[in-house]
């Protein structure tokens, strides 16, 4: 960061505000909080953005372009896509992190176990890894989904099945690094039992990178989840999840451009906040790693 | 040579647990395949248990994996239940479509990133380096089929300069398949017309691909170049009064090479996801499609079939990768 190199050097750059060092990685961090507070408000709280009701059909009114009354026009049913958009930010959020929180506790529990067993298990159990990330995701996905059946919560849990190994891999090395540690010597030697030591000393010292991992992979979720909406496996309508309306809105492209746009706009500028602060919580967790892990994936 | 043979047991272990998983799904079908297979709502009790004993379905598990395995091994997948054809002659058909735009995305983001990369990193802290890392970020966060369909407003539906579907426009001949790349294919029969119509349909849908491996070859072609500039013999090979490109390009990005090989074919692999979502976009004729719309009409046989096939070319891909390390590192061999 620019900003760091000046402060670094000497200069007395003070941040006027006092703000908390994770916020002081410059504008594009504040925006993108800014951006990660508003489309989590529209979680909470749809209704503090738009009175109408996202189902409300008017046929009258029908694939209309923005206007006063509906800034982002309204789709083929005449639904204001405004309001859509809005209430579409709990379905699109929420998967995310249902997608990622899952897969990180699975992951996580078995990475800390593996990297906590010994030789012979965590062999066998790494080659399980393995097999699970040989698995292109999006063709899983859609094998699963179309032997489960469609939707959200099945696409969800089609991308956990071979999410949780990376998550695994990450967690036990760094189990490796930390289990021969002093303090976790030290906790042996005053006879604590090793379920106590797994989860109150190796876990919290291995956490940083999985969770900068995690934020970053919330974004690489979203889109994910979108993508299966688009081949039409994931959400179903009438849900106005993002990924869907893109879908709908794909076939008024060339007349009506604006209903595929805006919600696309709205995954773009959320991936976007959530790589953002990703990226500034690696710079300020984990500077050690970077380039290299992600390029290994 | 000694590499792959290491690897070959683990291979074929992966091939194995792969095709197990792929097979496990069959199972899980809904749906008795012995009902479908003996015609339906109108089949008799007997019908169905003669169809059963047809198909093996009466066997223990084992041998029907066995079954499974002897028939996907001689290329039978049994046949659509859409167009009652022979899955794998519908593979046949569509996979070139699919190699085409994945190699062509992947030559496009390759000629673009590792220049880019390479600039950068030569002029590390200038604008173009700063510009990289936002860059990359910003268009990794594009949802593909929201820029595809941006794309297509632009340059088929404001700008009129490309066309937004297909591989070939509706009425020109497609030249004698030979490789089953229309750009090949095209050049061979010299039919001028068939390449500059097939290499316009392929211009859109191959850059919006190739944005998914663009941001990471980059980065990683800057990273192993910043990683080698300061080396000695680069320094020896300015002392000797070569000129800074040839000490640049011949003696740093080949002693590069090996990690930009490496993710160019990791990115090959990645690309898999992309064209199933890229070809629906672009309603291209390739395994993408063929999957996306056999999942729509819920054909199982097809839907198995790709999910082999996909997952088997990533797996060799990936291994292809490991394989090539030494053929460009001598440290590496022995």
């Amino acid at each position: 960061m620019a900003t760091e190199g000046a402060a670094a050097a000497g200069a007395p750059i003070r941040s006027p505000m006092r703000l908390p060092r994770f916020f002081r990685g410059g504008t594009p961090v504040l925006l993108a909080t800014a951006v990660l507070a508003i489309a989590g408000l529209m979680t909470l709280a749809p209704e503090l953005f738009t009175r109408r009701d996202p189902n409300a059909i008017a046929y009258l009114e029908r694939l209309q372009p923005p206007s006063l009354a509906h800034p982002l026009g309204t789709d083929e049913n005449g639904r204001d896509v405004w309001a859509r958009v809005v209430h579409g930010a709990r379905p699109t959020l929420a998967a995310a992190v249902s997608l990622i929180a899952l897969s990180l506790a699975a992951g996580s529990l078995a990475g800390l176990v593996i990297g906590a067993a010994g030789r012979r298990t965590d062999e066998a159990l790494m080659r399980v890894t393995e097999f699970f990330l040989a698995l292109p995701q999006i063709v899983w996905a859609l094998a699963l989904t179309s032997v489960m059946g469609r939707g959200l919560v099945n696409c969800v849990l089609a991308l956990a099945v071979t999410w949780w190994a990376q998550y695994a891999r990450l967690m036990r090395a760094q189990v490796l690094g930390v289990r021969h540690r002093e303090f976790v010597l030290a906790s042996r030697a005053l006879g604590q039992r090793e379920w106590r030591i797994l989860l109150r000393h190796l876990l919290p010292n291995c956490f940083s990178p999985v969770l900068v991992k995690a934020t970053i992979d919330v974004s690489l979720a979203i889109l994910l989840l979108a993508a299966l909406s688009f081949l039409g496996v994931g959400a179903q309508p009438p849900l106005p999840e993002w990924g869907a309306m893109v879908t709908i809105g794909r076939k008024y492209l060339l007349d009506y451009p604006w209903y595929a746009t805006f919600p696309g706009l709205a995954i773009f500028v959320v991936v976007l906040a959530f790589n953002i602060l990703g990226e500034r919580l690696r710079d300020v967790l984990d500077p050690a790693s970077g380039l290299h892990e992600r390029a290994g994936r | 040579m000694t590499l792959v043979l290491r690897r070959l047991p683990l291979l074929v272990l992966l091939l194995a647990a792969i095709s197990a998983a792929v097979f496990a799904l069959t199972q899980a079908l809904p749906g008795d395949p012995a009902f479908i297979a003996a015609g339906g709502g109108d089949a008799t009790p007997e019908m169905i248990a003669h169809a059963r004993e047809r198909l093996g379905l009466d066997r223990p598990l084992w041998v029907q994996y066995a079954l499974y395995m002897r028939n996907a091994l001689a290329g039978d997948f049994g046949r659509s239940l859409v167009n009652r054809k022979p899955v794998i002659e519908d593979l046949a058909a569509f996979w070139p479509a699919s190699a085409e735009l994945a190699l062509a995305a992947i030559a496009i983001s390759a000629a673009i990133g590792i220049p880019l990369g390479v600039l950068s990193a030569v002029r590390a802290g200038r604008w173009l380096d700063r510009l990289i890392t936002p860059g990359s970020v910003f268009l990794g966060s594009m949802p593909i089929f929201w820029l595809g369909l941006m794309a297509v407003l632009v340059f088929y539906r404001v700008l009129d300069v490309l066309p937004a579907a297909g591989r070939l426009t509706v009425g020109l001949a497609p030249p004698p398949a030979v490789t089953g790349l229309l750009l090949v294919d095209s050049l061979l029969a010299r039919d001028l017309t068939v390449f500059a119509d097939a290499l316009a349909h392929l211009v859109l849908p191959a850059s919006i691909l190739s944005v998914i491996s663009l941001a990471m070859i980059t980065r990683v072609t800057r990273a192993a170049m910043l990683d080698i500039l300061h080396e000695d013999y680069l320094r020896t090979a300015r002392a000797k009064g070569l000129s800074e490109p040839r000490v640049v390009l011949k003696h740093g990005l080949r002693n590069a090479s090996v990690p930009i090989v490496t993710v160019v074919g990791i990115q090959l692999g990645q690309l898999i996801g992309g064209v199933v979502v890229t070809e629906t976009i672009f309603s291209w004729p390739g395994l993408g499609l063929y999957a996306v719309t056999a999942v729509e009409n819920q054909d199982y046989p097809a839907i198995l079939a790709f999910t082999l096939l996909a997952t088997v070319v990533y797996v060799v891909i990936n291994l292809a990768v490991d394989v090539l390390y030494p053929l460009l590192d001598p440290r590496m061999r022995g």
